[in-house]
């Protein structure tokens, strides 16, 4: 086939991505390489101050922490919930399909609108969980105002939202396992452990790999449920790097420091994904 | 063997019982909030004691959120138009030729989505408001085009790699060009994979809020998410208005999940497993 005119087909998506990610992303390092507010005409070239004053401060590891803990322990949730969700939800029993219908729900809503209802539960001054624990006369305990309990929040309600998409993920994967595997195995008296080891969870691997990419990529990069919940406080403890831009850019006017931070960002959730998806595919390649 | 199945169901009924509480109790607490007049100082759990509907009435009277529907829609099929069109045609040679431009070009599209929005936010707004596209429909369209465009590439050319390449070998031997091939041959079978590309899309675009936040910024282009952000931000002491106007905006993806449920899962499905 001709080949010159099949690449014009790439055209109109290449126009878009040139104009609306290319040059932003070009446009973001020139500006990470300058002391700038942000909109005044007065911009200083500064070399890379911005990415050693990154390196050596501690809000920015503090941040980087949060960061990892909104991803990795977001993903080992996810994998671990989720895939316990589809082994229950995949066996049959009268009102399954209501329980699938109602964890999956939360994936559909917006993760700001999510975030502000989560708050009226984990409000100090009438939060419905404290009304709960009054119920057993316990608390009130205000969970948002320390910087630890505010990021196992923001995770877990993370996860609590996402978790139905692992779950689906992970269905999908075990209702492409043939059934005569288990057949074949229950002749063999294996125990359901066995089947699990041997049969379900080497055949989930495609599963697993797209289930763990996919909660990293967004847990990194999670933004709006920080805003919605605790807006990276108390005392900038719960920022993740998102958050930490938008919040360097806009309320501290350093928009040198937030595009690097943004380049930074870049870079770390793309080593992070890649070195998961080369793993996985090595993986693959080895059990096939 | 019977009495084993009813123990089960039992197991399965108590496992289900405390997931479905789990997770409809927020739903019940924004609820009840919104149905309680500000002057309810009860517990957040108690029901209300008759069906108060002011906050309802305030915010449509208000007229605001109704307004961000509309919005929303306009962005909605204006973006998956554009997502569409051009998913579909970038996916054509990325399913069909296996070269180096090519797998660059899956690189690149790959790429695009480790980028957190932030990073490129300041170089948007730039070139939107050079090109006068701040507070328009068409500049929120191309954007969240773009930011959608590398999904629905992937999708398109995952499905098009099933449609037997025999088809367009004889839509070529009749004659036909590439695009002539592509809206003939392809374009007709990509149904089943557009219905997912527009629910899973449509759904970002109805939530997107990091970018129509920075993008739109005249109060009448306002979309769903900013107008249920700006009642949580500015009157926080109406916290019954806040919730009814949430309600509201979770609505309409709420009711169309449960009436096209099967799409919807065969949907998240698709678009995970490669």
């Amino acid at each position: 086939m001709k080949k010159k005119s099949f690449n014009l087909f790439y055209i109109p998506a290449l126009l878009l991505v040139l104009f609306f990610v290319a040059y932003p992303f070009a446009n973001a390092f020139y500006i990470s390489l300058h002391k700038w507010n942000g909109y005044s005409a007065d911009m200083t070239f500064v070399g890379i101050k911005n990415y050693v004053r990154m390196f050596t401060d501690a809000g920015f590891y503090r941040t980087l922490g949060n960061t990892m803990v909104y991803g990795f322990a977001s993903t080992v949730l996810n994998g671990i919930l989720g895939l316990a969700l589809a082994v229950f939800l995949n066996h049959d029993f009268p009102g399954r399909d209501l329980v699938r219908t109602i964890v999956y729900l939360p994936v559909l809503i917006s993760n700001l609108i999510m975030g502000y209802v989560m708050y009226f539960i984990f409000q100090y001054d009438h939060g419905a969980l404290n009304d709960l624990l009054a119920l057993f006369g316990a608390g009130p305990v205000d969970w948002l105002s320390d910087k630890t309990s505010a990021v196992i929040i923001i995770t877990l309600v993370n996860v609590w939202q996402f978790v139905g998409n692992s779950m689906i993920i992970f269905m999908a994967g075990l209702q492409g396992i043939p059934r005569y595997y288990y057949e074949a195995a229950a002749l063999d008296r294996a125990s359901a452990w066995q089947k699990f080891t041997y049969i379900t969870w080497p055949l989930l691997l495609p599963s697993t790999a797209s289930a763990i990419v996919l909660n990293l990529i967004g847990g990194l990069k999670l933004y709006e449920l920080i805003v919605a919940l605790t807006g990276g406080g108390p005392a900038k403890g719960s920022h993740s790097l998102s958050t930490l831009i938008a919040n360097e850019y806009f309320s501290s006017e350093k928009a040198g420091y937030a595009a690097a931070l943004g380049i930074f960002s870049f870079l770390f959730i793309m080593v992070v994904a890649n070195a998961a998806n080369g793993y996985f595919r090595r993986k693959e390649q080895e059990l096939s | 063997m019977k009495k084993k199945k009813s123990r089960d169901n039992i197991v399965s009924w108590i496992l289900s019982a405390f997931l479905c509480l789990v997770y409809l109790f927020p739903f019940y607490i924004i609820l009840m909030l919104s149905f309680k007049p500000k002057t309810d100082l009860r517990s957040r759990l108690a029901l209300p004691d008759s069906l108060y509907l002011d906050h309802y009435i305030a915010v449509l009277k208000n007229g605001q959120i109704l307004l961000a529907i509309k919005n929303n829609v306009i962005i909605i099929i204006g973006s998956l138009l554009v997502i569409v069109v051009v998913g579909s045609l970038a996916a054509y040679p990325l399913a069909r030729v296996q070269s180096k431009w090519n797998e660059w070009i899956r690189k690149v599209f790959m790429g695009i989505m480790m980028i957190t929005p932030l990073t490129v936010l300041v170089g948007v707004y730039s070139i939107l408001s050079r090109i006068g596209a701040i507070s328009t429909y068409w500049g929120i369209i191309l954007i969240l085009s773009t930011f959608g465009v590398p999904m629905s590439v992937y999708l398109y050319a995952n499905f098009i790699a099933t449609i037997p390449v025999e088809l367009d070998e004889a839509a070529a031997i009749d004659g036909a060009g590439h695009l002539a091939t592509f809206f003939h041959v392809i374009l007709p079978q990509l149904k089943p994979v557009t219905v997912t590309v527009i629910i899973m899309q449509g759904v970002n675009i109805w939530n997107n809020y990091l970018f129509t936040h920075y993008v739109l910024q005249k109060k009448t282009m306002f979309t769903v998410t900013q107008v249920v952000s700006g009642y949580f931000s500015t009157t926080s002491s109406d916290y019954g208005g806040a919730a009814a106007v949430a309600v509201i905006g979770m609505l309409p993806v709420v009711v169309l999940y449960l009436c096209l449920q099967k799409y919807f899962v065969q949907g998240a499905m698709d678009s995970a497993v490669k």
